[in-house]
């Protein structure tokens, strides 16, 4: 190659070229947050003026200024709560396990393998196994019978749902509950072992508490996800119309998406202001949990010895 | 892994077996004797206990880690289980090569090709914007931002990898297809256009926030190198870190792709529920998520070929997704021996 191929010596026009290229990458960047000022706007636009103190202390009506968002609100909370008291233990369980147990096993390679597939499955196909295996468990029916006040299977209920959201979220949980505790320097394992602690001994009092703020970011991303879920649910049979608020685990239920969903797919066009009313209320309390653990962690990180 | 007193010698690890005697050496033998029992409580600290709590510890632990091999086979079993009485009815290769998809009025046709189609079409809508947009944004975030701003951009763009999808759902259909609409006229209310640039925006973080960590392992000494040389900034960025972290932004890619393949509300909402083999993105077409939808939201009576299909369409759809990570996975692990 000749050496004016390598590098042209007109500099002004390379320059200039430099501005234009930066300016790009510059617009590429601000597309992103473009997009996402729209959206904020638009909803903000169409669903402020249905977003009332009723609008949460309603049922869903045929009529769009009586339509309210009570049971979707608390079905939410409902399945969230469940899919949180599930999720947590095991995801933290099968990390530790992972990271502080196993060692390189292959046992251990085919876990991680399966966990980073499982991330890229579509969630729609959750809904699918959620359908048989917690909804129908395998019957052709879902009429219920009773083993040890179990309801088996457990229908269209917050408990199926529930589960179903479980497993979806699991791996983004132990994925980031791994990167916590391997960021857990070994030092503190080696005093705790030198003290003669036990394995397990050591990995609940010094490691998991040096790692919390790790493992509850990853809790409030898996949670988050699980919120906002909307096709798994859809595929297992959750409702979409629902004039009343669970009061167990099996009852049936719908969400803040489902609802959301419903209402945008309707013709009416005061139908989006309300869907765009209860995006409003959806997105708040994301950012309220996102808010949430902000604090807890800056707490944790605080009182932690470093 | 560090060696712990009171471990159990069956332990399934030891794969480098020297580097654990070296470091276990260096960690004091079990305290053998037991601390001095206490008056008021029993003594749970012997031996003997500890080590039965322990295995169960572990035992429980590693039902844990467990539960994601019976999610995955879970997921194949079912598809497969459930997909059988269809494919009875339904022989394979007329499903994967037919070119109709009408399986709920009659005559019916199960060919998979329309859907298959109508998900490639948005996948490839989507990957068209996000490649040259995630791609340049990385590169701003990577080689052109101030640490500071970079600190605060990149969490604020990851902030949409977090909207749920059936906001963008809305958003598509009530603020981006009006607004295609006012420069192309022509275009149906569902399309695959509006559809897969949502799909894009959602994919963004995905893409830039991967490729701007591939970018930023690429090694400060090829950089100076190109400066070195006589080469602009947009020369070295171009020239030398983009080809130097190109496993990672592949890996960034292909990641993407799989999500917006499995991208289940956006499409179902502005996407239409029209099977058809088409390229033209103005048109609306249908997606394998979008049909599954659909049918189960419908009343399909269950076991019917109909309702069994969406079973099909779900088994094509996660071979499709297998596909796409395994290809993640194996150009990730030429990443990891690149720098390292």
């Amino acid at each position: 190659m000749k050496r004016s191929e390598l590098f042209p010596n007109n500099i002004a026009r390379r320059q200039r070229r430099d501005r234009l290229f930066r300016l790009m990458t510059v617009g590429a960047t601000s597309i992103g947050f473009i997009a996402l000022a729209v959206l904020i706007t638009g909803v903000l636009i169409e669903g402020l003026p249905f977003l009332t103190l009723d609008f949460l202390d309603r049922f869903p009506s045929r009529k769009p200024e009586l339509a309210g968002f009570k049971a979707a609100f608390w079905g939410s909370l409902w399945v969230i709560g469940l899919t949180t008291a599930i999720t947590v233990p095991v995801g933290v369980a099968g990390a530790v396990y992972l990271e502080e147990y196993s060692g390189e096993s292959r046992f251990q390679k085919l876990i991680e393998l399966l966990i980073a597939n499982l991330a890229g499955v579509p969630s729609i196909l959750y809904g699918m196994l959620g359908l048989i295996a917690f909804v129908r468990m395998f019957q052709d029916t879902t009429d219920p019978t009773y083993f040890l006040g179990i309801q088996l299977p457990f229908g269209r209920s917050v408990l199926a749902g529930a589960c179903t959201l479980s497993l979806l979220v699991l791996p983004v949980l132990t994925i980031a509950t791994r990167e916590a505790l391997r960021a857990v320097p070994d030092s503190l394992r080696k005093a705790a072992y030198g003290l003669g602690s036990t394995r397990w001994q050591c990995t609940r009092h010094h490691v998991l508490p040096a790692a919390l703020p790790g493992i509850l970011t990853g809790v409030v991303l898996s949670i988050s996800r699980a919120l906002g879920e909307t096709a798994p649910l859809i595929m297992m049979g959750a409702l979409t119309y629902v004039a009343f608020t669970p009061a167990g685990v099996y009852d049936q239920f719908t969400t803040m998406p489902i609802q959301i969903f419903n209402w945008a797919g309707r013709p009416q066009a005061d139908f989006h202001s309300v869907a765009a009313a209860g995006i409003i209320v959806l997105l708040a309390v994301l950012l309220g949990m996102n808010a949430l653990v902000v604090l807890l962690r800056n707490r944790a990180e605080r009182s932690r010895i470093s | 892994m560090l060696k712990a007193p009171g471990d159990q010698e069956s332990t399934p690890n030891v794969k480098s077996a020297t580097e654990t005697e070296s470091r276990a050496r260096r960690v004091p033998p079990l305290l053998t004797d037991p601390p001095a029992p206490s008056a008021r409580e029993p003594n749970f600290a012997t031996p003997r206990f500890r080590d039965l709590r322990e295995r169960l510890i572990q035992g429980a632990l590693r039902v844990s880690a467990g539960i994601s091999i019976l999610t995955s086979f879970g997921i194949l079993f079912i598809l497969l289980k459930e997909s059988l009485p269809f494919f009875k009815e339904v022989s394979p290769i007329d499903f994967l090569t037919g070119t109709t998809w009408a399986p709920l009025m009659v005559p019916r046709d199960y060919g998979v090709l329309p859907l298959v189609g109508g998900t490639l079409l948005v996948t490839g809508v989507a990957a068209l914007v996000v490649i040259p947009v995630g791609s340049l944004a990385a590169m701003y975030l990577s080689e052109y931002a101030s640490d500071r701003k970079r600190k605060i951009l990149k969490p604020m763009l990851e902030v949409l990898a977090g909207i749920p999808t059936v906001v963008y759902g809305y958003f598509a259909i009530t603020i981006v297809t009006p607004g295609l609409k006012a420069i192309i006229p022509g275009i149906e209310v569902f399309n695959a256009l509006s559809a897969g640039i949502v799909v894009a925006i959602m994919i963004i973080p995905t893409v830039a926030s991967l490729s701007d960590d591939a970018m930023r392992a690429v090694p400060k000494s090829l950089r100076e190198a190109g400066y070195g040389l006589g080469a602009t900034q947009r020369e070295v960025t171009v020239g030398v870190v983009y080809p130097g972290a190109l496993s990672g932004i592949l890996a960034a890619y292909v990641l993407a792709i799989g999500r917006a393949l499995g991208e289940t509300m956006i499409v179902t909402m502005a996407a239409g529920a029209t099977p058809q083999l088409t390229l033209n993105p103005l048109e609306s077409i249908q997606t394998m998520t979008g049909y599954i939808v659909q049918v189960s939201m419908g009343d399909t009576p269950a076991g019917t070929p109909g309702y069994l299909s969406i079973f099909a369409v779900g088994l094509t759809l996660f071979v499709m997704t297998l596909c796409i990570n395994l290809l993640s996975f194996w150009i990730k692990r030429r990443y990891r021996q690149a720098y390292a």
